[in-house]
């Protein structure tokens, strides 16, 4: 029987939701780092057991942490006891320290990008929104940080190289959006092991092909009339979440801040699919587990009205891979619902039927066991949810 | 012997309860007591000072003594009842109003 672990981040710490293989009975394990905000807690996909969370804090900065045992015990990664003294007796610990690459003459990062009055700001580091843990390598892991920048380490967290070739695709141009210039969605690979994807608000999503050494924009197709000048720039778009099927690797969905987009060619164009949707606006988006053309997204009413049209929560399915969209409403409120549900906040299990996950800002996490048909809540009293990722174990 | 009191949250990071007790040799100072209790909890860097400026964050203050020391140099000698171990470096998270 296999058994699902849903790992929840949340403004005030980090649950564990644990089911056997029919998802009806949950426990619930929390909070880990009790008032900290979580931004992220992922597996690794090469050992389950490895785990990588995000927490931070307005007065206490950034840590790492990692859990080598599926939850049960975290260390900042580098400080075990055992890890504590090195060679030459000097402590360890840097798995909190992203230094952006700079120049050794003012420390300075080498590029600036744009700030709100138009002018030019040195990249400033605030926070880790997102941690992708490499497909093969439990101790290669990715991060998308605030400023917008990727980091890497290949030493299970412990330190942090920035891949600074990202902020040389069109970087001064960017500028932050009101959630602050942040990278938020790591997508990597299989099928090209070089090949990264990533979305930075508000600059766009960018493709890498060589590990993430060099980047360019990939954002031909996405047409932001009202946030843009020139709607059709080649950066400065805000999107909100890109997913990929791993069998169809070329085959990318966004949840753009209006939108819901679709590129058949790994990101080198992209066309519109939002159809019927009630409002295409929404933040984030996921494929299910067995059905490459099966998409879920969750409208929310607009840019400045952060909650489902009508009050109504409501997940949309398109099993034609976008334009033709129905609404999975069974289990979900229906009435006087105004929670948003945020752009890390929705997963998928690999089991069959496919599992379906979403948290809320109003402190819900809701399961479904059968691709969307029927809902249920596993808890509906937690903290504002940041994020929700899925094991299947 | 200094005795340094972290917020909780810091505490629990640290994984210590009550207060920290650090032997510094030489002048005891903001810096000398940041140095020396980063070196024995690595996984206070850059909870309490940036990473590379080693300046204060803006959130944290410090205080002793009643006073708020904050804004001292790292530099400046700390209060003698501190230095002696009579009264503790407090390291506060700021207040949060709203």
């Amino acid at each position: 029987m296999s058994t699902i672990r849903v790992l929840v981040g949340t403004k005030k710490g980090a649950f564990i939701l644990t089911s056997d293989g029919k998802r009806k009975q949950w426990t619930v394990d929390g909070p880990h780092f009790g008032g900290w905000e979580l931004y992220h807690v992922k597996g690794s996909p090469a050992d389950p057991d490895r785990l990588y969370a995000s927490q931070t804090s307005s007065w206490f900065g950034q840590v790492i942490q990692r859990s080598d045992d599926g939850g049960k015990t975290w260390n900042p990664p580098g400080t075990k006891p055992e890890d504590l003294m090195g060679p030459d007796g000097m402590p360890k610990g840097e798995s909190n320290m992203f230094l952006y690459d700079a120049s050794a003459e003012t420390g300075q990062p080498l590029t600036t990008h744009q700030w709100y009055d138009g002018s030019q700001r040195s990249w400033e580091f605030k926070r880790v929104w997102h941690l992708e843990p490499s497909l093969t390598d439990p101790d290669t892991v990715y991060a998308g940080a605030e400023d917008a920048a990727l980091f890497k380490s290949v030493d299970g967290g412990t330190t942090w190289k920035e891949l600074a070739g990202l902020r040389s695709a069109k970087g001064q141009l960017w500028q932050p959006g009101a959630g602050g210039m942040c990278l938020h969605t790591i997508v990597l690979d299989r099928a090209h092991p070089d090949r990264i994807f990533v979305a930075i608000s508000a600059a766009g999503t960018f493709r890498s092909d060589d590990g993430g050494k060099t980047w360019r924009p990939t954002n031909k197709g996405l047409a932001s009339k009202y946030e843009l000048p020139d709607p059709d720039a080649e950066v400065g778009h805000c999107v909100h979440c890109i997913t990929m099927h791993p069998s169809r690797p070329n085959v990318l969905f966004m949840q753009k801040h209006w939108d819901v987009l679709r590129s058949d060619d790994a990101g080198d164009s992209w066309q519109e699919i939002s159809g019927n949707l009630p409002s295409d606006f929404g933040f984030p988006i996921a494929v299910h587990a067995h059905e490459p053309n099966t998409v879920y997204v969750i409208p929310i009413k607009s840019d400045s009205e952060h909650y489902p049209p009508e009050g109504k929560l409501r997940v949309y399915r398109s099993r034609t891979g976008g334009n033709e969209w129905e609404p999975l409403t069974k289990g979900l409120p229906q009435q006087n619902c105004y929670v948003n549900i945020l752009r890390d906040a929705m997963a998928v299990d690999q089991l069959d039927p496919c599992g379906l996950y979403f948290g809320t800002t109003g402190g819900q996490v809701y399961a479904s066991a059968d691709a969307g048909d029927n809902w249920m809540p596993i808890v509906r009293d937690l903290p504002p949810v940041l994020s929700v990722e899925v094991q299947t174990l | 012997m200094i005795r340094v009191v972290l917020p909780q949250h810091l505490r629990t990071l640290a994984r210590v309860d009550g207060e920290v007790t650090l032997d510094i040799a030489g002048p005891v100072t903001q810096r000398a007591v940041l140095d020396t209790l980063e070196a024995r909890y690595p996984m206070l860097r850059g909870t309490i000072r940036d990473h590379v400026t080693l300046k204060r964050r803006a959130f944290v203050r410090f205080f002793a003594c009643e006073q708020d020391l904050s804004h001292e140099s790292p530099d400046t000698p700390l209060p003698d009842a501190v230095v002696t171990g009579t009264e503790p470096l407090l390291i506060v998270g700021a207040m949060a109003g709203g």
